[in-house]
């Protein structure tokens, strides 16, 4: 480990030269040998295909590489974040296509009675028949049809705690036979909870008065006429 | 030596660890190792710019070929808009959302361009928390020290004390939204301590605080029904002739035809440059993260401010491969995780400012006391299992759901196993230059969010960017619809760009690269 001088460390999203085991794994019903152990979306890139739709943070945040995926004579069909999501050797992939969900339109701030609202912006939420697709669906592994009960009953709170994981992929309202998108009924659920069903932090509010009624002015004067120097010192001595 | 090996030498050294404190460096320390180790110190990676308002400083060779990158829009482009409006915002980050729900709420008739969907961004990824000064032993003025203090001392003042004073009536809009912040038992916000602040100021979604805002934002910006125009991207601003902006080029991504938008107002929320793998360094950024606002403001006659200075966030992943350059959670150093070279030693307050952590690993590495990995990449260790050990079990689960998931994926239990990491390239530190209302010195040309510069000096404090996105998105939101409501549609001319070419040649600038450049060129050439 003499020579461990290795930066900057080359970098490159392909990382060919460096998995030299190659496996083989279809796109869209197509084989391809990509390096053994990238994800799906640099085997995508590795397979000379270009991503626009299908790649956004690349981080398992924002739900655009949505994917369907099975492994080597497993018929279990599988959803993934492409990003986030080692290839196999005989393993089969497609990304998911963008789905026409309907989301409902609201203005929170205007809304009354949140919970009883809900069967207006949603009135398929409480057709939900319980088949657990779309639970089985979600890459997140959220309890997504305890959720889509849990808005119906009107305990927000419980829906805004599991679907904080929710990347709204999208990927659970294709599968629901009852046309619910469950994870836009949790978006309406979750914001209402804050909206609506939340203590106002008081500490916040002192905070935005004080700043209005000028209590900070006398230490923005005394900072703001020191000079680089001075201000330099201020701050070495903050810990 | 194979990795589990060596995972069992820091399990070995952790006790001995935890009783020892680690001193944080003294300014002149903190400098020297700065100096020596900070890539933004690696004078070879370094060239000045040749031409335009920024011509003479120096930046790295990546950024420096962009602007000086050719336009794609041809000199006779027939420039009939498609749309036109008061305030065309580009970039469905945070900040774009921002401006786009204050300019529309404001009664301005917008557009929101932007290259990927809506949310597909830097911003959906924030794990950390914003940085609000809300604690009642908290101050706004507090917070303006520390930021400076972090930025070594170069943070435009004006930028700065806007937003930390704006801070917390950016908190309360956030609330009334609907954002779900952590509480405390007594309903007050929860506040976390970052790297480099002396208070607790970081307000958080657990570990999914810009997810959550974006799906708030998001959200928000479909009910309000404000115009859309995904996988947008603006490859071009337009002019009157005088220096002011009067509107864009978009390209539609899906068919690549062009789309001319003549806009009284235009805010670019583009974001970062992580995408430009300065220096080959992997990044935690968005695939759209190109650095794009820089090269259109630049040919508009628009100086950059400290554009020769990054943020290589210390915690970027090493091992499993998948997970290179992704970024692995500050959390994990805030709530006590040691960084453990290959010997089992800390080697830095973990506490530290970025600059000062990130300089302090490559440090490790390139004097071999560093991790390497099967693929040939070093990295120090973070222990992650201490946290569960020193808070108790189902610490990780509760704080870092985020976390674990990430490495579960790829059968890796950071609640066993400290995990390897290296820093990775993360924040423009500097960017285009704008005033306390979001303008740049080009009149109606506004930039909000990363894509802008000053605000941060040399090094961002950890969850001031948030706040920033969320601060001068408003404020020029705010000021550009204002400034459509008496301002004609100007004439829509690329002069500025023609005045650019003609630089370029005068300074022999020919490499044939156009600008900016939209999307990274990862598909292989088969
Ligand atoms: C992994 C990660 C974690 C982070 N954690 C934190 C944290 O905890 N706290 C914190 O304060 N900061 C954090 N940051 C930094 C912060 O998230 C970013 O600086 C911030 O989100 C940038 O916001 P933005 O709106 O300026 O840009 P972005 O959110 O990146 O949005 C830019 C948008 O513009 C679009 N775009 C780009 N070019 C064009 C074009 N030419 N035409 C049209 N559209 C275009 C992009 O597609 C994107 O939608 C983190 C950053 C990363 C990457
Ligand atoms: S709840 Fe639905 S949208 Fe959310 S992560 Fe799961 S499958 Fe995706
Ligand atoms: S898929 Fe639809 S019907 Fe089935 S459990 Fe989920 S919400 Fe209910
Ligand atoms: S690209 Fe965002 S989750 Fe995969």
């Amino acid at each position: 480990m003499a020579n461990d001088s290795s930066t900057p460390q080359q970098f490159t999203e392909q990382a060919s030269e460096i998995q030299a085991q190659m496996v083989t794994v279809e796109i869209e019903g197509k084989p391809f040998q990509v390096p053994a152990g990238v994800t799906l979306m640099k085997a995508m890139w590795y397979a000379g295909k270009e991503v626009l739709r299908g790649a956004g943070c690349l981080g398992g945040f924002c739900g655009a590489c949505a994917a369907y995926y099975r492994t080597k004579d497993d018929p279990k069909v599988k959803t993934c974040l492409a990003c986030s999501m080692a290839v196999e050797d005989g393993m089969s992939f497609s990304f998911m296509p963008a789905f026409p969900a309907r989301k409902a339109i609201y203005n929170l701030q205007e809304i009354k009675d949140p919970k009883q609202d809900l069967f207006e912006l949603y009135p398929e939420a409480p057709l939900c028949r319980n088949c657990n697709a779309c639970t089985e669906a979600c890459p997140q592994k959220i309890d997504v049809r305890e959720g889509v009960w849990k808005a119906v009953f009107g305990d927000f709170k419980a829906v805004s705690d599991m679907f904080m994981d929710c990347v709204m992929c999208g990927m659970c309202a294709p599968v629901c036979i009852a046309d619910i998108a469950p994870n836009l009924v949790a978006v309406y659920a979750s914001r209402a909870q804050g909206v609506h069903f939340t203590e106002k932090p008081e500490g916040l509010a002192q905070r935005i008065k004080k700043i209005a009624d000028g209590d900070y002015q006398k230490d923005w004067d005394r900072v703001l006429q020191l000079s680089d120097e001075e201000l330099q010192n201020t701050t070495a001595s903050i810990t | 030596m194979d990795i589990t090996a060596q995972q069992n030498l820091v399990h070995q050294t952790r006790d001995a660890r935890r009783a020892i404190d680690f001193p944080k460096l003294s300014p002149a320390e903190r400098d020297a190792l700065i100096k020596k180790y900070h890539p933004d110190h690696r004078g070879h990676a370094y060239r000045p710019i040749k031409f335009g308002p920024n011509a003479g400083d120096s930046t790295v060779k990546e950024v420096a070929t962009l602007l000086e990158g050719d336009s794609t829009i041809p000199a006779d482009f027939n420039l009939t808009p498609e749309y036109s409006v008061d305030v065309l915002v580009v970039g469905g980050g945070g900040a774009g959302c921002a401006a786009a729900l204050h300019a529309h709420a404001a009664g301005a008739n917008v557009l929101l361009a932007t290259k990927l969907r809506l949310g597909d961004s830097n911003s959906v990824m924030a794990q950390g928390g914003m940085q609000i000064a809300v604690g009642p032993d908290d101050s706004p003025v507090q917070h303006f020290l520390d930021t400076l203090k972090g930025g070594h001392m170069k943070n435009d003042h004006d930028l700065l004390k806007v937003m930390v004073e704006e801070g917390p009536s950016i908190g309360q809009w956030l609330l009334e939204l609907g954002v779900l912040f952590d509480r405390q038992s007594d309903g007050n916000l929860h506040v976390k301590k970052g790297g480099g602040s002396s208070k607790a100021r970081l307000l958080t979604c657990s570990d999914y605080t810009g997810l959550e805002i974006m799906r708030v934002l998001k959200d928000e910006v479909l009910n309000q029904k404000v115009p859309l125009l995904e996988f947008g991207a603006v490859v071009e601003l337009l002019s009157d002739g005088n220096g002011s902006c009067t509107g864009a080029v978009l390209q539609d991504l899906d068919n690549k035809r062009h789309v001319v938008v003549a806009a009284k107002t235009v805010i670019l929320a583009t974001g970062g440059i992580g995408r430009l793998h300065i220096q080959g360094f992997p990044t935690s950024n968005h695939y759209g993260a190109t650095g794009d606002a820089l090269v259109l403001a630049y040919r508009m006659g628009v100086p950059l401010v400290q554009i020769d200075t990054f943020q290589y966030h210390p915690s970027g992943g090493v091992y499993p491969e998948q997970l290179v350059g992704a970024l692995v959670t500050e959390g994990i150093r805030s709530e006590g995780g040691h960084l453990v070279n290959a010997k089992g030693d800390r080697f830095v307050n973990e506490l530290d400012t970025r600059d000062v952590v990130s300089s302090s690993i490559i440090k490790e590495c390139e004097e071999g006391r560093g991790v390497r990995t099967a693929a040939g990449r070093s990295g120090v260790w973070l222990d992650t299992p201490l946290l569960d050990v020193a808070h108790g079990p189902g610490t990780l689960d509760k704080h870092f759901p985020a976390m674990v998931r990430q490495y579960e994926r790829y059968q890796v239990d950071i609640r066993k196993d400290p995990v390897l990491i290296y820093p990775t390239l993360h924040y423009q530190n500097g960017g285009v230059k704008i005033d306390v209302k979001g303008e740049t010195p080009a009149p109606n040309l506004f930039v909000a969010g990363e894509a802008s510069g000053g605000l941060h000096g040399r090094n961002r404090l950890m969850g001031n960017s948030l706040l920033d996105l969320m601060v001068f998105g408003k404020r020029a939101g705010q000021t550009a619809a204002e400034r459509a409501k008496s301002l004609p549609q100007g004439t829509l001319t690329l002069d500025h760009v023609a005045k650019f070419r003609e630089e370029a040649k005068r300074h022999h600038v020919s490499s044939g690269l156009t600008s900016p450049m939209v999307l990274p060129a990862y598909t292989r050439q088969v």
